[in-house]
């Protein structure tokens, strides 16, 4: 009997370890969250890595296969993915993951978004209606997405919400300490002046307290031209910036171009979890994030 | 303002109901502590935005300085998704060209039934020369409810406005099931569906032209079942019924459907920089009195009317190569497509305009063709802006049987071959201009040097385009 009662038991485990909740995640910091928070009660597919852009991915076959059999989609919205999550979602036949559905998950709905447009016209470029959807950098956005994220998991999975409860609890202490420990490291870097290669940054400067003093794009998501990156260098000499940031997936020859006219440092951030072998996870990111920031400084 | 200390007030009676409940727990109130930090971190964090934000107003006036407000209670902050601003999603489509080429009043390709497509433009569209407008198409699109969304595309040309496509879309059935049904593009092939801003060239593979006019793509209207297989590759099942009015069928007055399709598409990555689609697809279509210009075997006009069945087998491939996958920079397509087609029935040859043909009788025959035709293209993004590519074209007019109207009529047996080059540059995700040289031995005795500069812009909502 007894026997019997923990093979059927072995099974159950091995049943609900099968079962894991099944998530889509369209870029690596929400996968990073989502494994923080879910631990193993979460099975994470990640749509793009840290080399892609996530403005300029194609609705692939291969990501409407993995839709299909998802549970949960944890996008950044804000229009980050509009040229193909809406696709995938939409042609991937689950009813489950369409916008307004539970299995649909937002992060930017929960934080403040910045570079919110008055108007919305291209000749400004590319511009996100809802506003700058690069949230993750500004690691205190990540509370409230994290507080969100776990009550959204536990919605979906109500057996082990408690447990995405303590998940979140757990990484949220870390992450407070973790941010004092930041901040106080980062102090050399507020009131700098940086240029950046495309409005990757806003939050973390805005974070940080650094200046953005220019962009290499003259307009967003319109590639830089000699003559705006020029201009940008003539500046130079009445708003001198001290380095020129861009992330991994972004090319580097505008930024070194300017950076060695200028004499300053072009520094390449992970911009997310993956984009450097350092940021290997979200407090990786950030770590990696600012020692490469202060490196530049000196 | 007024919310504010509302808020505050809230959080404070919350925090100081749930410490009541709690009891003397010393976790539950460590964590109550907790709490209260985050949330004035957060508070902090929202009024420091503010604050920059304010600062930030004064330099840069096309960013407000009110930022979706927060929300203090923790609740989603509901903000305008681009998606919704534009409820219902609207873009637009511009699109021209200026055309360098011969003068062939009446472009057919030889050895193929020529399809009078939807000529609504006067013979006008590939045969154009000089400078033209190319459709201007309107689109809108938005979910309907939470079951379904709808879609619908309007060419306009001059005095014709045109229901390009018009379909509703299943959002809610689930088990991996869509449902369309209205006006569509046939799932079948590959390029059936891109409308033509989105095509590589300025013009359609001959082999589309072939098969479906000069509109290149098979239109239906009826019902669209799709299903999406839940295996870890990319596996898709399509079955189509529908009115079946476009060439190769003929519109009629019958219940029931005219014509029917059903497809498999597979696809997967290879590794994080190549990802492909490989399709099969089976199209059925009847004709009642289809009606063609034939030549008899003295030279004089003719009229052919094709009542039967016409069967037509579709094979594609796509791969894309992008370095780490990230496409913005550089990338490659590769893209083909095969065709066999097979028209079943009877020809009846006619003298419509008493030219004192052969068929001055009517003569009705066994009528039966097996065609086929291909073509590859590779279109290779070499820098953010520029892109260049060709495009090889051949076609086979294979098996012509006419039974007794061979006696009667003529049909040409001919391989029509055409090979293009092309290079465009955008300035953004919107706009594109082409330039375009094709060699094009589509016409039997004819090799025609065709030069097309084409511009493409869109505006409005941000379409998403399928792989």
């Amino acid at each position: 009997m007894i026997r019997l009662t923990m093979v059927l038991l072995l099974a159950a485990l091995s049943f609900s370890a099968s079962a894991a909740l099944q998530v889509f995640a369209t870029v690596p910091e929400w996968a990073a969250l989502v494994r923080e928070i879910g631990g193993d009660k979460v099975s994470v597919f990640t749509a793009t890595t840290a080399l892609q852009d996530p403005h300029r991915i194609e609705a692939r076959p291969s990501l409407l296969a993995k839709a299909r059999r998802a549970q949960l989609v944890v996008a950044t919205g804000a229009d980050l993915e509009v040229g193909w999550l809406p696709l995938v979602v939409r042609d991937s036949g689950n009813a489950e993951i369409q916008p307004g559905r539970p299995g649909y998950f937002e992060a930017a709905r929960y934080v403040n978004l910045l570079d919110v447009p008055v108007v919305l016209d291209r000749t400004h470029g590319d511009v996100h209606a809802a506003g700058n959807p690069h949230i993750q950098l500004d690691p205190r956005n990540l509370f409230r997405i994290g507080e969100a994220l776990a009550a959204r998991l536990g919605e979906l999975d109500p057996p082990n919400a408690a447990g995405y409860q303590a998940g979140y609890k757990a990484f949220a202490e870390k992450w407070q300490v973790a941010i004092a420990r930041w901040e106080k490291e980062a102090a050399p870097l507020r009131g700098v002046p940086v240029l950046v290669h495309h409005g990757s940054f806003i939050y973390l400067s805005h974070w940080l307290g650094m200046k953005e003093t220019g962009t290499l794009e003259p307009k967003p998501g319109i590639e830089p031209s000699s003559g705006h990156l020029s201009g940008l260098l003539a500046r130079q000499q009445s708003m001198p910036a001290k380095m020129v940031l861009r992330t991994a997936y972004q090319s580097d020859g505008p930024s070194l171009w300017i950076a060695g006219k200028a004499g300053i440092p072009a520094i390449m951030l992970p911009f997310t979890v993956g984009g450097t072998p350092e940021a290997g996870d979200l407090v990786g990111l950030f770590d990696d994030t600012l020692r490469r920031l202060l490196k530049g400084l000196n | 303002m007024l919310h504010k200390p509302f808020a505050v007030a809230a959080l404070l009676a919350a925090s100081c109901g749930a410490q009541a409940a709690s009891d003397a727990d010393l976790a539950a109130i460590r964590s109550q502590i907790d709490e209260m930090k985050k949330s004035y971190e957060q508070r902090i964090a929202a009024l420091e935005q503010k604050l920059s934000q304010a600062e930030a107003a004064g330099k840069a006036p096309a960013t407000s300085s009110a930022a979706a407000a927060p929300s203090d209670s923790g609740q989603r902050t509901t903000l305008a998704s681009s998606a919704a601003a534009f409820n219902p999603e609207v873009s637009l489509i511009l699109q021209g060209q200026y055309a360098q080429m011969k003068n062939v009043p009446d472009r057919t390709i030889t050895g193929f039934w020529p399809a009078g497509g939807h000529d609504h433009d006067g013979g006008k569209g590939v045969s154009t020369r000089g400078f033209s407008l190319n459709h201007t198409e309107l689109i809108f699109s938005a979910g309907i409810d939470p079951y379904w969304r709808g879609q619908a595309i309007f060419a306009v040309q001059d005095e014709s406005v045109e229901v390009e496509e018009a379909w509703f879309q299943s959002l809610a059935i689930g088990h991996g099931v869509g449902l369309k049904g209205g006006r569509y593009r046939s799932g079948i092939g590959y390029l059936n569906e891109q409308h033509p801003h989105q095509w590589d060239f300025a013009n359609a593979p001959l082999m589309y032209n072939a098969l479906f006019g000069q509109e290149a793509s098979f239109r239906e209207d009826g019902l669209q079942l799709k299903w999406l297989a839940p295996t870890p590759i990319f596996v898709e099942f399509g079955a189509e019924v529908g009115r079946g009015a476009n060439f190769p069928g003929t519109d009629s007055n019958k219940n029931g459907a005219g014509a029917w399709a059903a497809y498999v598409h597979v696809g997967d990555d290879l590794g994080v920089s190549n990802s492909w689609r490989a399709g099969l697809s089976y199209l059925n279509t009847s004709s009642g009195n289809r009606e063609a210009e034939f030549v008899d075997i003295n030279g004089l006009q003719a009229q052919g009317l094709f009542n039967g069945d016409t069967s037509t087998w579709l094979a594609d491939f796509v791969w894309k190569w992008a370095p780490d996958g990230n496409p913005k920079y550089q990338n490659f397509k590769f893209q083909s497509e095969y065709f066999v087609r097979k028209d079943k029935g009877d020809l009846t040859c006619t003298d419509e305009n008493g030219v004192g043909n052969a068929c001055a009788t009517p003569v009705t025959a066994d009528y039966d063709t097996r065609q086929s035709g291909w073509y590859a293209q590779g279109v290779y993004q070499f820098t953010p802006n520029w892109r260049a590519g060709v495009r090889y074209d051949q076609l086979d007019s294979g098996r012509q049987n006419l039974g007794a109207n061979a006696a009667n009529l003529v049909v040409e047996d001919y391989k029509p071959k055409r090979a293009t080059a092309m290079v465009d540059y955008s300035w953004s995700e919107f706009s594109r201009v082409r330039l375009q040289y094709a060699q094009d031995k589509a016409m039997a005795g004819i090799t025609d040097n065709q030069w097309i500069v084409q511009y493409i812009m869109s505006l409005g909502a941000h379409g998403a385009h399928k792989f």
